[in-house]
């Protein structure tokens, strides 16, 4: 294993320097946020070269009356939206942010990750208009743009989104904003009845309530159903949800505020044990409850979505792998990522999973290697090998 | 050739490969009638294997192709490319499943986007509403990233493939994603959608539906010019309301659709907005109340509020005629479709004005003003020597303005042929190389809709293995791109 340099870039325009003079002496690359999720993907050597952003990281523009905003991905998003509060506004992206809330945009970006607000606003691929990249040979490239509506040139924004720094390093992006809700309700109901439990989301998710999020949490045999109301008036909505509860025998209670949704974001996420992403549909939440049950897992789930975290508690790495390799074979065909867990438990499970379209593969390894001919960046972190 | 039509029939039949030159004129232009084209045939399969077999058929012959839906885009995206095979995926409409319980449905790529609302409706609704829409196709939707008018609350086309089976330009097929989110690996969905027929033929998609909203609630309001009805729209968003719709149409455009379907339009206005609110009852009751009282402040000189589902539908039904309309005040019109940040409207506004004057050529003005992008359309008269150069010379002039002030050259019709010239004013070498690269992964051959989006042909180097400088690079006597 060799040591890592690491070099932090002050401009888009010194990260593809760096990148360039990587390129030239065939050196492994990984691009560095604030490190908040190093530990998912696929275990792999130390690379010899590290790209911090922690000095790309100024907020370069916030258009107030567009509702925009560009980002160098070095921002923290806690800062950046701290920022766009000021005006009243906020970027509906709220995934967990890790310690001392220092997840920054680019690496929020680049793994993906959401929060209880994907509900009705989408992934990251969905909120962002543009974005600027380094490629691994140094080319500085550029997609999207400032406006919300824009079909000019191929979409690389949702190329990197997820890409885990495979294709290089993302320096820019630009999103889009939302005026910040007058006012916000959350309706809770919890029951331990798991058999009638998975359909009370449905309940609301097919009705026209414009919910903010619809989350569901499943440990020690209570389920807990939660939505967020958020608007001028919340009130009518948060009133006709409970409504239509009422046969499924819940209690429910409607509070101000946002206070329950911080710990539902935490739970994606575990310092031990062992998480797992299932991404299965709405009409799964009854199986994924029941294989979590199985497992001894607690579960935090997006349940219009269908997307569940499955959390394993800590326990000998044997014991992890097993449990992850009955969750799959439980789920399958559903996709179950393997994001925190042990290093030894990573390494003895294919994090990312075995089923994948033969084809849909073979596609993702022509891009990789038009992007990436050397194999030069995080290569082996993502799946198949990627 | 000959050989080659009759691997064609051989896949879809002789009655599906259409080879005479006066049927194949029904195939030569897509919805923007300038740019044509002539294919050695049209073929029209009837299902993902006949696709793909064709799709073979010309890679082995290494004859480019293109696909077409309805052929109704605006930028020349689906103009047949001479010596090539045209796809036609009309009559590929089965609607595979409608899973209401998970907000799903799964079609093939002929399928209308009206259909695709019917199917899931009245519970439920597809969103992204081209114009085109009782007639353009999901396929169609897919390659171009169609929006429409309530894409400013809803999001476009993108935003709700969660699933797509295609066929690449080699023959093979693909399954991206499906009736689930956030399956491991690239977002190739997001990087497909859009591609413009680029990247391959989807014969699958699977799109997410959501509920139909409780309450509708529309209006139209009269501005003394497009000035005071931009401040408004800036108004209404700055106020944290996020409208389902908000189009402007300027004085040319209301005269033209009033003559075209008599909605009643005042003649003396000199800009009107149609605002859409949906919603609970609950939130969207007050909030419309709160867009009239906006409306007002903001010296509306009229308004008309929808009293009933009919009157709604007839205020849509002119928004959506406008296009057509123009035919009525100009023997000919040239559409751009340029975005600009939503504060810079008033002023887009104003400059196209003045280039209008400038060049003695009326423009008028009807589009999707939250989130900025024009329309333009620039109307002349292609009998009149000279006219059509200086209409096209002027709308490039209303591009090159929408990219200054920090917009796009497309808000929707894509670039296909007529913005391709215009790409390298908005993305630098660079970009399109990365671009570029995204094509090559897809499509290494360049035979799939290979003459449009990008400025200038490229060719894709092979790239088998690891990197290695050839020795000419390394001797610094050439560079690979």
């Amino acid at each position: 294993m060799t040591a890592v340099h690491c070099v932090t870039p002050t401009t888009p325009e010194d990260a593809s320097e760096v990148m360039r003079a990587a390129a030239a002496t065939a050196t492994n690359v990984r691009p560095r946020g604030a490190g908040t999720k190093f530990g998912w993907g696929r275990p792999i050597d130390e690379p010899n070269l590290e790209i911090s952003t922690a000095r790309l990281d100024r907020i370069i523009e916030h258009n107030e009356g567009d509702l925009t905003a560009v980002l160098e991905a070095g921002v923290p998003l806690q800062r950046a939206q701290e920022a766009f509060a000021r005006a009243g506004q906020m970027l509906t992206l709220d995934p967990p942010l890790g310690d001392n809330d220092a997840a920054t945009i680019g690496g929020i970006v680049a793994t993906a990750d959401q929060g209880p607000l994907r509900h009705r606003y989408g992934a990251c691929r969905d909120l962002l208009l543009g974005v600027t990249v380094v490629l691994p040979d140094g080319t500085l490239a550029r997609s999207g743009g400032k406006v919300i509506k824009n079909v000019a040139g191929y979409d690389l924004a949702k190329l990197y989104a997820g890409s885990f720094g495979t294709l290089g390093l993302i320096v820019e992006v630009i999103v889009r904003l939302q005026p910040q809700p007058v006012k916000q309700l959350t309706l809770m109901c919890e029951t331990d009845d798991a058999e009638s439990f998975p359909r009370a989301p449905l309940l609301l998710s097919h009705a026209a309530l414009e919910m903010d999020c619809l989350d569901v949490g499943w440990r020690d045999g209570t389920g807990t159903l939660m939505a967020l109301f958020r608007g001028a008036f919340p009130e009518g909505r948060a009133q006709a949800a409970a409504r239509l509860l009422e046969p499924t025998g819940m209690t429910v209670t409607t509070t101000e505020g946002v206070a329950p949704w911080a710990e539902q974001r935490a739970r994606q996420r575990a310092s031990e044990g062992a998480v797992v992403r299932v991404s299965g549909r709405a009409t799964d939440l009854f199986t994924v409850i029941e294989c979590a049950q199985r497992t001894g897992a607690t579960l935090v789930g997006r349940a219009g979505l269908g997307i569940s975290w499955l959390s394993l508690p800590a326990s000998e790495p044997n014991t992890l792998i097993s449990a992850i390799e009955e969750m799959r074979s439980e789920l399958s065909p559903r996709a179950c990522v393997l994001l925190d867990a042990p290093e030894e438990v990573r390494a003895g499970v294919d994090v990312w999973g075995r089923e994948h379209d033969e084809g849909a593969l073979a596609l993702m390894r022509r891009v990789k290697s038009r992007f990436d001919p050397a194999g030069l960046c995080s290569p082996g972190r993502f799946l198949g090998g990627i | 050739m000959r050989h080659l039509i009759r691997e064609l029939e051989a896949i879809c039949g002789r009655e599906r490969v259409v080879t005479h030159a006066h049927a194949l004129r029904t195939f030569e232009s897509d919805g923007l009638l300038h740019y044509k084209g002539t294919p050695l045939a049209a073929a029209l399969p009837d299902s993902a294997e006949e696709v793909q077999a064709l799709v073979r058929v010309c890679h082995d012959a290494r004859i480019p192709w293109v696909a077409r839906g309805s052929g109704t885009g605006l930028s020349g995206g689906a103009v047949p490319v001479d010596d090539g095979i045209l796809i036609v995926l009309s009559r590929m409409r089965r609607i595979i499943e409608i899973d209401l319980e998970n907000q799903r449905i799964v079609v093939e790529p002929g399928v209308t986007n009206a259909e695709v609302g019917r199917a899931v409706g009245p519970g439920h609704f597809y969103p992204p509403d081209p114009s085109s829409q009782i007639i353009c196709s999901i396929g169609g939707n897919v390659a171009e990233n169609s929006g429409g008018a309530h894409c400013f609350k809803y999001g476009f086309t993108t935003n709700y493939v969660t699933g797509l089976e295609v066929v690449l330009s080699n023959g093979e097929m693909a399954t991206l994603g499906g009736k689930e989110l956030d399956g491991p690996g690239y977002d190739l969905i997001g990087v497909f959608v859009g591609s413009e027929g680029t990247l391959g033929i989807a014969t699958k998609i699977t799109l997410r539906v959501v509920p139909t909203p409780e309450t509708t609630r529309t209006l139209v309001a009269y501005f003394d010019g497009t000035d005071s009805a931009g401040r408004t729209v800036s108004d209404i968003v700055a106020g944290g309301i996020i409208p389902a719709a908000i189009e402007m149409m300027d004085s040319l455009s209301m005269q033209a659709c009033e003559e075209a379907t008599h909605a009643g339009y005042p003649p003396e206005a000199g800009a009107a907005l149609v605002i859409e609110l949906d919603g609970p009852e609950a939130e969207c009751a007050p909030l419309f109340e709160d867009v009239i009282a906006i409306c007002e402040a903001s010296h509306a000189t009229g308004m008309r509020i929808a009293q009933d589902e009919a009157e709604r539908a007839l205020i849509w039904k002119t928004r959506k005629a406008a296009f057509a309309a123009m035919g009525r005040i100009t023997p000919n019109y040239y559409v751009q479709d340029g975005v600009v940040p939503r504060t810079r409207l008033p002023e887009a506004l104003r400059r196209i004005d003045e280039l209008s004057e400038e060049y003695g050529l009326k423009v008028a003005n009807v589009f999707h003003a939250g989130d900025g992008n024009l329309h333009p359309l620039i109307c002349y008269d292609a009998s009149h020597g000279g006219e059509p150069e200086r209409a096209e010379e002027l709308a490039g002039l209303i591009v090159a303005m929408c990219v200054e002030l920090g917009g796009s050259i497309t808000g929707e019709h894509g670039v296909g042929v007529d913005k391709k010239r215009y790409l390298s004013k908005m993305f630098s070498e660079d970009d399109l190389d990365a671009f570029h690269r995204v094509r090559c992964a897809f499509d290494p051959g360049g035979l799939a809709n290979p003459t449009k989006v990008m400025p200038t042909p490229r060719l894709c180097g092979e790239v088998p293995g690891p990197y290695r400088r050839h020795p000419l690079e390394r001797a610094g006597l050439a560079e690979r791109f």
